[in-house]
């Protein structure tokens, strides 16, 4: 195929190809920096839709959110300090595992709190009803 | 006794859930407290939408208080609350600073001449990055900065004449007093 008809192929290949770029127009060095920032924008809220994270949202603000996060990145900056600037100014609500401190000490303690309250509980019951029961039987019972 | 206690734990759960019910009645959930509140307003310094070529900053707004409102001409909400800024907080005193934002200037000043300016000045943030400084989310939103340049006061969403009476007017009563006091 000469050059000249190979063109209107070529050229039809590269529109093909644009589109995806246009979605997010970031460049990583290596497959490890796209996985870190994958993985973070995935523990990361999106407060435009709030059911979504910040990696799977099209809103605008994610957009440029997820721009921010890159360039943090970018600038050497840890995923717990990206974190931390996000929360900084959007509220521990951004992250999806919510940090421990005394105002969610009821989010974290509580499940647990209450699994050994319910263990407790029916250990009680138990010891009380296998008492009962030997207090049942008579000294004349036969084992 | 005991045979109360799984009644008591029944009537604890109901007491619950219908807190729950109340809460939600009574919150909006898309709303996100914002973490600035009684922080330093974030530094900004950005091109005025009239003047492009002069720059307003932070520093240059202390010393007195200010109502930074957070608009764009693509945000429909922003035109329910223009006539109501215009109408209802003009009036109170209150410098009011238009953060024009994610938008296009030439937009901007278009929506400004059809709907009228009811602004002291007008910044543009057209990468929208002193927005998230300012952990903005959805516009329209306004921050209350007092003449110290701590945020007092936040709103997201729309003011609304209620609104206005029963949580703008009390924080500015609020920021009158301890300047009075400071002052000799």
């Amino acid at each position: 195929m000469t050059l000249r008809r190979a063109a209107p192929w070529l050229l039809a290949l590269h529109l093909c190809a644009t589109p995806a770029f246009a979605i997010d127009p970031l460049e990583f060095k290596d497959r490890a920096e796209e996985v870190r920032f994958q993985n973070l924008t995935r523990q990361l809220r999106c407060l435009v839709c709030q059911n979504q994270n910040l990696a799977d949202s099209d809103a605008e603000l994610a957009h440029e959110l997820r721009q921010q996060v890159y360039e943090l990145m970018r600038n050497g900056k840890s995923d717990e300090e990206i974190k931390r600037y996000l929360a900084a100014r959007y509220n521990d609500f951004v992250l999806y595992d919510p940090p421990l401190k005394p105002a969610t000490w009821l989010l974290w303690f509580a499940p647990g709190a209450l699994l050994v309250a319910g263990a407790g509980v029916l250990v009680h019951v138990l010891r009380r009803r296998a008492r009962a029961a030997v207090a049942d039987l008579t000294p004349e019972d036969d084992w | 006794m005991a045979r109360l206690l799984p009644l008591a734990v029944f009537l604890a759960l109901v007491g619950l859930l219908l807190f729950g019910i109340h809460w939600n009645a009574h919150h909006e959930m898309t709303e996100v407290p914002s973490p600035l509140i009684g922080k330093p307003a974030p530094e900004f310094t950005l091109p005025l939408l009239y003047e492009p070529e002069r720059k307003l900053s932070r520093a240059e707004l202390l010393g007195k208080p200010y109502l930074l409102n957070v608009f764009g001409s693509w945000c429909p909400t922003c035109q329910y609350e223009h006539p109501i800024l215009s109408a209802n907080v003009k009036p109170l005193g209150i410098a009011l600073i238009g953060l024009d934002w994610r938008d296009d200037p030439d937009d901007a000043k278009r929506w400004l001449g059809r709907f009228g300016n009811p602004y002291d000045a007008v910044i543009t943030d057209r990468d929208g990055r002193t927005g998230i400084d300012f952990g903005v989310y959805m516009a329209p939103e306004s921050f209350l900065v007092d003449a110290q340049g701590v945020i007092r006061y936040k709103r997201i969403g729309m003011f609304t004449p209620e609104l206005i009476e029963r949580e703008l007017k009390p924080k500015l009563a609020e920021l009158a007093r301890p300047a009075r006091a400071a002052a000799p």
